[in-house]
């Protein structure tokens, strides 16, 4: 997206800088999306194409529902459709719209190496400043969700912004708009985990005995929740992962490594600097010239006495 | 070449441009790779025309910086396999770094520390541009699993800054051995380098009557040098 609020970055990517804090009023915001209320229609899908002015490719037809099959840079949200038999045998039709969930502790702006290219504003929105992003990758790793999704056309990562330009302007996002069953809620964080405890309740007195609130601690929590019917299964929702957390391979590469490979380099350099100073340089002195001189001399007149033998008797 | 009379061949032409084409090829790896590595480093980026541009190049010189690698293997490896004489030599390192080379134990046409460099890159080398084909988003990004690609960054970093030190410590010798440089850009050393620094090579070559940079299979009949 554009960069439509700088004053309220909290996180900037690849920055060594404090971000600005002038505004620091700023309620965060949470989407939740109420997967139990959810009818599978894609109104959200298509008020997200629409916002956004998104169009992606016409695919193909697998047997399911999913369509696209996939999130893509064109495609920012999307309903999972899976089939789950449940032990006794009953078969629920679990519909889950993913996209990024805005993670407290965004494991793709840790990972993003291009300054300013993924933001994290002050109400919690993680957002993408296309013009910085540089195409390499980084935040699909980084991301515990498996969300970005990187354009072969321009070669930037895009994924939902929580219409931050909506939001910035007191609109809730397009899909919350669209959504014809009040299955996705737009509102401050705490009034989101407010109000999907009401909802927790009136489900496990309906027999769901597990439902639950997702919102994982793992990343320290996300800004756009589900209210699950199995919160103790999450993965059953089309692989929505049951403990999300920044993986250990990305911490250790942009965490301990970073400091501690210029360290090493920089050690290296100053080895070397001292080694000049202290022992300085290593020069060819006359005996040596001398030496060599003799070597070549003596061998050539021992050749010359007795050319046919050999050079293993004259070393 | 503007060799001197007498003075032997330590590298010859086609070795100091495949040895220069490869140099380039690491200095740029490292200033864009480094770029992409720290944000404290990001603003050279600008040097190749943005992080665009350093995100879609990087890529490429790591291909010619592995071919051209793969040249100088084939030239050196022959010398550079590890024998008795460099357990001497790397036990005499106090007296190497010191200067007092009369004390070191004669070598050929490689000491262990230049071993060393060359085996640590003909390992790293070919470790990063695998990693690096992993991680290579615009061709291979739906090949492998987003973790074996979280492994494989970690691993290309590694890597990357392992090589980093072992070229600094490459280029500090050079510098730090005086006749080293020219033996690289103009090809030639003095006889007195050769004897210093690489005695047995300098035996082997004036047995055989070599100029170098290796010795002759056949032995020649050898005119006095004057």
């Amino acid at each position: 997206m554009s960069n439509l609020q700088s004053q309220d970055y909290i996180r900037i990517s690849a920055s060594t800088l404090t971000p600005p804090s002038i505004r620091n009023h700023q309620a965060e915001v949470a989407k939740l999306i109420d997967v139990t209320r959810c009818i599978g229609c894609k109104a959200c899908q298509a008020a997200c194409m629409e916002w956004n002015d998104l169009r992606s490719d016409v695919g193909y037809f697998e047997g399911t529902y999913d369509n696209p099959l996939d999130l893509g840079p064109s495609t920012w949200t999307l309903m999972r459709f899976s089939e789950y038999e449940d032990g006794k045998g009953d078969l629920e039709w679990l519909i889950r719209k993913d996209g990024c969930m805005h993670c407290e502790d965004p494991g793709c702006l840790k990972a993003c190496p291009a300054p300013g290219a993924i933001v994290q504003y002050a109400n919690g929105i993680v957002d993408f400043i296309s013009e910085n992003c540089i195409g390499c990758g980084y935040c699909v790793k980084g991301c515990p969700f498996n969300i970005p999704r990187i354009s072969k056309v321009d070669h930037k990562s895009y994924k939902c912004t929580l219409c931050s330009d909506r939001v910035d302007v007191g609109l809730e996002p397009a899909c919350v708009k669209a959504c014809p069953t009040g299955a996705i809620m737009f509102g401050s964080k705490a009034d989101m985990t407010h109000w999907a405890g009401e909802r927790i309740e009136d489900l496990k007195s309906r027999g769901f005995a597990n439902a639950g609130l997702y919102d994982p601690p793992g990343v320290s929590g996300t800004h756009v929740m589900y209210v699950l019917h199995h919160a103790d299964k999450p993965s059953i929702y089309s692989g929505l992962p049951d403990n999300p957390r920044i993986s250990n391979f990305v911490s250790a590469w942009k965490g301990l490594l970073k400091p501690v490979a210029l360290a090493g380099v920089v050690m290296a350099a100053v080895s070397g600097i001292l080694h000049w100073v202290i022992e300085g340089p290593n020069e060819v002195e006359p005996g040596d010239e001398m030496a060599a001189r003799r070597l070549i001399d003596d061998t050539a007149e021992q050749k010359l006495a007795d050319p046919h033998r050999s050079p293993d008797e004259l070393t | 070449m503007t060799r001197p009379k007498g003075a032997f061949i330590r590298n010859t032409t086609a070795t100091r441009l495949n040895h220069w084409f490869t140099a380039a090829c690491f200095v740029l790896l490292t200033l864009s790779g480094m770029s992409m590595f720290h944000p404290l480093l990001f603003w050279m980026s600008g040097l190749f025309g943005g992080g665009q541009w350093t995100r879609a190049v990087h890529p490429w010189i790591g291909i010619a910086l592995l071919l051209s690698y793969f040249g100088l293997v084939v030239q050196f490896w022959r010398d550079n396999l590890w024998n008795k004489d460099d357990l001497a030599w790397t036990l005499a390192i106090d007296r190497v770094l010191a200067n007092k080379e009369e004390d070191v134990p004669p070598v050929g046409r490689f000491n262990a520390g230049q071993k060393f460099v060359f085996w640590s890159m003909a390992l790293l080398i070919p470790v990063l541009f695998f990693t690096g084909l992993v991680i290579w988003e615009v061709y291979f990004a739906s090949y492998t699993s987003i973790e074996t690609q979280r492994v494989a960054l970690l691993t290309h970093s590694l890597a990357a800054i392992a090589a980093i030190i072992v070229w600094i410590i490459h280029v500090y010798a050079a510098i730090w051995v005086r006749g080293s440089m020219r033996a690289m850009t103009q090809g030639w050393v003095t006889p007195g380098w050769a004897w210093r620094h690489h005695r047995k090579w300098l035996r082997q070559l004036v047995a055989t009557g070599s100029m170098g940079p290796r010795p002759r299979a056949e032995p020649r009949r050898v005119r006095k040098q004057s």
